[in-house]
């Protein structure tokens, strides 16, 4: 029951919205919406606290640890930003830069989105899991395109063109996927239920499970942004409307990352081997190797960072590419704490490129100046993002580093040099956007900076203190992913 | 052992699947790719019907319906009506090297059949003979879309994608589970509306559908 409301809320919300996107308060509804959704996964979350893991619907949808961390996450940040865009998207309406019925698609867009990711994240049937995935791809299509300038409309078709191939590619894997399973479960619905397939994953034939895991990654690592198919990523958040650039960093590419690692536990069990988890290291580490060179020569704020989404996410992949209890914590928690940091920054980037009218960092001086809590959130997230200690980021990254020098002492040069390079980077152009002499506009609404300090406060906590309940969370999650 | 005849029906369509994709990736007429991928869609569900009749699969036959309405009615229809309203029926691409890219199509097609071998010889479904061809089509229609800087053709080659990616899972397993398929038949739905909204929206902000003019986002 409390699954039904988690993705009914959304669903709802989006057909509402569709109706009364242009009424005056369609941004505070769309608000309540998210709110409502934060609640029911909050219900949820409980009853999976107390009760464990469960199936329902006819085994159609399931809960574990893993997955209902991701839903709460998901829920939290789009409830967030949800209040975020309410001012942001004001100002950029009052800045002539979208029309009454543009606003309409947005939110009602806005709620769909997050009920695919929903969906992905709690459907129990590997086939569904991709269905929800493209339909993610689908209803942010239009959104990267809203403000219908040419360079929007060449992102969004190229993060169609792109992550619609990819995913082609993962509805092949699951086409082997499922071969591999009906010859031990049997034709029809139930063989691709990732409980059962967990179930018999050692029967699975394993050069079927191989071929298919490749083609699950390469598929489900397009949405993830890994090199070398991450081509889409940097325009999509830079062209389209920064609410939209936040969940896409914070929520979309951690639902894939989510796909990939649901795929590995069959693999692994099929295969026994670390073949999966090679893989996985390979990809992520030429991501974080690629990403930090790029993003040194970026001169769009919101490119820049973008490209930080791809060195993260890589880090990620990586860590559950190594696998082993330590690692996976690791992973689970740069998860978290990587969503709740971006989503910030780029909640105040949003504020600075309006304050500017750029979104180019030459055009950004002197944030301090003009508004004191933009400039510190972008000056605060921006140090959270690289790993500077109190933070949770330092946390997560001084355990993946850690366990990756004792167990693969070559990665280590690599790994150094790019997250030195990105700290290089980053850290400068953070410095001359803040302080410097000003050159912004008062905004005509207040900025909604809550969002910003809120994320920033949960990465800090995180990273001094991570509660038990949590931490034990994150245990019975990484040894479900093993 | 003579081969059955469902079987032998199965193969021809198979055969006639990878003269379609052949014959796509060297069309240049926009309104004849169209015509293509209907017969596509019609030949696919000709063979879904097939393999339900001779392995008595029943929901096959719902798969082949939703086939028929989906790939050969409703989508050619729509980018009819797409290429009408945007006034492109008679537009001809000016492609190069036509007998480079059909070589290259070649070796895939010996690449797929040699990646397939492995798992055709798992399968013990009457379609197995087919699994290279699928992955054939797939990588063709993969192939068609790199060679295209038109919006119109590249779509249609992401929807012979999918063609591909369904003649596979009929071939190899008998058909996704209904949900999935129905999903899967709805998000390529949705997706050609929002094509359509977009074809628009490009046309207005470049004044033409050839994505050559999309050359500004680029890492320098």
């Amino acid at each position: 029951m409390e699954i039904f409301w988690v993705l009914f809320i959304p669903l709802l919300g989006g057909l509402l919205l569709a109706v009364f996107g242009t009424h005056r308060n369609a941004p505070e509804l769309n608000s309540l919406m998210s709110f409502a959704t934060l609640i029911a996964s909050a219900v949820l979350t409980t009853r999976v606290i107390s009760d464990g893991s469960f199936t329902a619907w006819n085994e159609q949808f399931f809960v574990d640890a893993f997955n209902v961390f991701l839903v709460a996450l998901t829920a939290f940040v789009g409830f967030t930003t949800s209040l975020f865009s309410r001012p942001y998207m004001r100002i950029e309406q009052h800045h002539g830069k979208l029309s009454i019925n543009m606003l309409r698609l947005y939110y009602s867009m806005y709620q769909l989105f997050t009920f695919t990711m929903l969906l992905a994240l709690l459907t129990n049937n590997m086939g569904i899991l991709w269905v929800a995935m493209e339909a993610a791809t689908l209803t942010t299509v239009l959104l990267v395109s809203l403000y219908r300038t040419p360079a929007s409309l060449e992102a969004a078709w190229k993060y169609f063109i792109l992550c619609g191939v990819g995913i082609a590619q993962a509805l092949f894997g699951t086409i082997l996927l499922y071969f591999a399973a009906e010859k031990i479960l049997g034709a029809g619905g139930t063989a691709l239920l990732w409980t059962h397939l967990n179930e018999v994953k050692g029967q699975l034939e394993p050069t079927v499970l191989s071929l298919a895991f490749v083609f699950l990654l390469v598929g489900y690592g397009t949405k993830v942004g890994l090199a070398p198919l991450h081509n889409w990523l940097p325009d999509a958040h830079a062209e389209g409307p920064t609410p939209v650039s936040a969940v896409l960093s914070g929520l979309l590419l951690n639902v894939a990352l989510y796909a990939v690692v649901r795929s590995k536990v069959l693999v692994d069990g099929a295969l026994g081997t670390h073949f999966a988890g090679n893989l996985m290291m390979g990809f992520g580490q030429l991501s974080v190797v690629m990403a930090a060179f790029f993003l040194s020569r970026q001169k769009d704020v919101k490119r820049m960072f973008a490209y930080s989404s791809i060195e993260h996410m890589g880090l990620m992949t990586f860590a559950f590419g190594m696998g082993g209890a330590v690692a996976t914590f690791a992973g689970l928690l740069h998860m978290t704490v990587h969503c709740l940091t971006k989503s910030a920054i780029f909640f105040a980037v949003g504020h600075a490129a309006q304050q500017s009218g750029t979104q180019l960092m030459d055009g950004i001086r002197g944030l301090i100046k003009t508004s004191p809590s933009v400039g510190w959130g972008l000056a605060l997230g921006t140090l959270a993002i690289l790993g500077m200690p109190p933070f949770g980021v330092f946390t997560s990254e001084f355990m993946i580093l850690t366990t990756a020098m004792h167990a693969y002492p070559w990665t280590m040069p690599f790994l150094l040099i790019a997250l030195g390079v990105a700290f290089a980077s980053i850290f400068g152009q953070m410095q001359r956007m803040v302080f410097g002499e000003t050159t912004g506009k008062r905004l005509p609404h207040p900025p909604a900076l809550i969002p910003v300090f809120v994320h920033l406060a949960l990465v800090l906590m995180l990273g001094l203190y991570i509660p038990p309940y949590l931490a034990d969370w994150y245990r019975q999650a990484a040894a479900l992913i093993g | 052992m003579p081969i059955p005849f469902s079987a032998q029906v199965i193969n021809m369509c198979a055969a006639l699947l990878l003269l379609i994709a052949f014959a796509m990736l060297s069309q240049r007429r926009v309104l004849s790719l169209i015509n293509l991928f209907a017969l596509q869609g019609l030949i696919l569900a000709v063979s879904t019907t097939v393999v339900a009749y001779s392995s008595n699969q029943h929901h096959l036959y719902y798969s082949a319906a939703l086939t028929l309405l989906l790939k050969a009615i409703v989508l050619p229809v729509i980018l009819y009506k797409l290429i009408h309203k945007l006034d492109i029926r008679w537009d001809v691409e000016t492609m190069f090297n036509i007998p480079t890219i059909m070589l290259v199509g070649l070796l895939l097609v010996v690449f797929s059949f040699n990646l397939a071998a492995p798992i055709s010889q798992m399968a013990g479904t009457i379609t197995k003979s087919t699994l290279g061809i699928a992955m054939a089509t797939v990588l063709l229609s993969f192939l068609m879309m790199i060679t295209r800087s038109k919006a119109v053709p590249q779509v249609i080659g992401f929807l012979a994608m999918e063609n591909g990616l369904f003649f596979a899972a009929t071939s190899a397993t008998y058909g996704m589970p209904m949900v999935v398929e129905m999903g899967i038949a709805l998000d390529v739905l949705i997706g050609m509306f929002i094509l359509g909204i977009f074809f628009f929206q490009i046309r207005t902000a470049f004044d033409s559908l050839d994505l050559a003019h999309m050359e500004k986002l680029k890492e320098d």
